[in-house]
């Protein structure tokens, strides 16, 4: 994969006399994310290995117990969505925790701190992966491993002389992309934002252990709580935050979490406060890790 | 314009003083030695002149605030703070890339010519590579960026000698001119005695000798004194003296160099010998100074 780039052109002589190149943040930026993406491949491989198994239980299914083939099909499907999204998910999590902390104990902070690649620059890379990239990318492994469900279902079902034209029909495809798409944009980006933004914060900071401290907090938050007012509103905010905005109750019939977090309309989930409450949130949490990462050193 | 320039530079940590108000002035072109022994606070000083810490007192390093300015700072300066902080899943292309893609000042075809006398591979992990490889994989890159400043906070720590040797040569050669900046601490002082064009000794946050290598090869010189000179010797008041097998090795500065010869062999001292010279003088008086 490397690139060979200018290694062609220019003798020493010439490379030497060439003005500095301009480097846009939007450039600084894309590399860094790109770095990321070398560093921690379990942000494409868990998703991928989700995929992986969904469509082996598919497969097993579709082959040995015939009775699925005319079960309502896209019980499947929305697994697969799950599992993937979930996988998704808790790759961020664990990304997170690791992303300003990694780089601390391997010492390795002192090499980026090298570049001329600010602070800010870096703790936005890192926020970045389990905002959008992890989204968009358990997205694209859903909607493949998706269609490659449709696929091998069609296939069989072919081979049953059943027609396609009703599977189709009953699964429509394209809205179920498009609400999963509206769902992962909305809730595991910019719902979930302030979990990331504290995660990153704690990474940051921790001395060692970040996962200790990351969930040690909340966790007494709520036992002081709990005893000293007889109260758990800060449990009750952190389900708030996890399950997503109140669906109204119409649409929660089917007791889908997904379908439910992703119930909402966008008008209703833009005006809902707990949205922009929380983006500020995690614009503090982050404001808070940028300054950090200027003061860390190796550990 | 100076290229560092600290006045009163001070870092406590708690209440233990670091750096303990540095003047420094390191002109374009130079290559100062930075010597002092483990906590004297070179890494320190470094870390302040990087923009890794913060600090008190006055400091401009190629005209900028480094702890306000790293970033703009970083395009022209470049360091290596210590051997292996590449990261160790990084692919040696992986590097190439991400420097060509950040360092506006990195010149990509250099860096592959100089990987390319070495026995690195572009497909590495710099897990997979020896120390001394990582040395001159982190060299390759930071000489291939066109720099102002380049400082090295113990670039050759636990290589080998033909790695260090090497080091240094490639620097040199490949590397210095005379508009570029080098700072360098190292234990190994024998080694870049030749290198330097400048020397500092750092001793308990504050700097306790600097000169500058001419200077320093006209002003200290070492006699080997013969046995029956010895009374002579003395009274021209050397600075140190130590005895290697049964003779006395005495260390003088600014005697002439004719006065000297009469009593033994001459010869110009070692950085490393003038260090403990100075430092053990310096504690001789801060105990004086105390009692």
């Amino acid at each position: 994969m490397s690139t060979p780039s200018n290694s062609a052109s220019g003798s020493p002589l010439e490379s030497q006399v060439t003005a500095p190149a301009v480097i846009t943040a939007s450039r600084r930026m894309y590399w860094s994310v790109r770095r990321e993406l070398w560093e921690s491949r379990s942000i494409y491989i868990a998703p991928l290995a989700a995929a992986a198994v969904s469509l082996f239980g598919f497969l097993t299914a579709l082959t040995f117990s015939p009775v699925h083939r005319h079960q309502p099909l896209d019980v499947p499907y929305e697994f697969a969505a799950a599992l993937i999204m979930g996988t998704g998910f808790i790759v961020g999590i664990f990304y997170s925790l690791d992303a300003l902390y990694g780089e601390r104990r391997d010492r390795s902070i002192l090499f980026w701190k090298s570049l001329p690649v600010s602070d800010l620059t870096t703790v936005l890379s890192k926020f970045a992966i389990p905002l959008i990239i992890l989204p968009l990318l358990s997205f694209g492994i859903t909607i493949v491993t998706q269609f490659v469900m449709l696929l091998l279902s069609s296939v069989v079902l072919l081979g049953s002389g059943l027609s396609v034209g009703t599977l189709g029909a009953r699964m429509s495809f394209f809205h179920m992309s498009l609400m999963l798409l509206y769902h992962i944009l909305t809730v595991h980006g910019l719902w979930y934002a302030p979990l990331y933004g504290w995660l990153l914060l704690v990474s940051a900071w921790a001395p060692r252990a970040p996962f200790i401290w990351a969930f040690l907090p909340p966790f007494v938050i709520w036992g002081v709580e709990r005893i000293a007012f007889r109260t758990s509103h800060f449990l009750g905010m952190l389900q708030y935050r996890l399950t997503g905005p109140e669906p109204s109750a119409s649409t929660a019939r089917r007791g889908n979490l997904m379908e439910m977090m992703s119930a909402l309309t966008p008008l209703q989930f833009f005006s809902t406060p707990g949205l922009w409450v929380g983006l500020a949130v995690a614009a503090i949490f982050l404001t808070a890790a940028v300054r950090l990462r200027r003061y860390r050193e190796p550990i | 314009m100076a290229c560092i320039e600290a006045r009163g530079l001070r870092k406590a940590f708690g209440t233990t003083i670091a750096v303990d108000g540095i003047n420094l002035r390191v002109e374009e072109g130079r290559i100062l030695g930075l010597i002092g022994p483990n906590g004297a606070g070179k890494t320190t000083a470094l870390n302040a002149i990087l923009g890794l810490t913060p600090y008190q007192g006055e400091l401009r390093v190629l005209g900028r605030d480094p702890w306000t300015e790293r970033e703009k700072l970083m395009r022209d300066a470049c360091f290596i703070a210590d051997v292996a902080v590449l990261p160790r899943w990084m692919r040696v292309w992986q590097a190439l890339d991400y420097f060509a893609g950040v360092h506006p000042r990195f010149d990509r075809a250099k860096a592959e010519g100089f990987l390319a006398k070495t026995t690195i591979g572009r497909a590495s992990k710099v897990r997979e590579l020896s120390k001394g490889m990582v040395a001159q994989m982190h060299l390759a890159l930071v000489m291939a960026v066109d720099a102002k400043l380049l400082v090295l906070d113990e670039p050759t720590l636990g290589l080998d000698i033909l790695y260090r040797k090497q080091f240094y040569d490639s620097l040199l050669n490949d590397y210095f001119d005379r508009s570029r900046t080098i700072v360098v601490t190292t234990h190994q002082v024998e080694e870049i005695q030749d290198v330097l064009t400048d020397v500092m000794f750092i001793n308990r946050g504050r700097i306790v000798f600097d000169c500058s290598m001419e200077e320093f090869e006209t002003r200290y010189l070492e006699v080997m004194v013969n046995p029956e000179q010895i009374a002579a010797a003395r009274a021209l008041k050397p600075i140190h003296e130590r005895q290697v097998f049964g003779r006395s090795i005495l260390l003088f500065d600014r005697v002439e160099r004719q006065q000297l010869a009469a009593l033994g062999d001459v010869r110009t001292p070692s950085i490393a010998d003038l260090f403990v010279a100075v430092l053990s003088n310096q504690s001789g008086a801060a105990q004086g100074g105390a009692r």
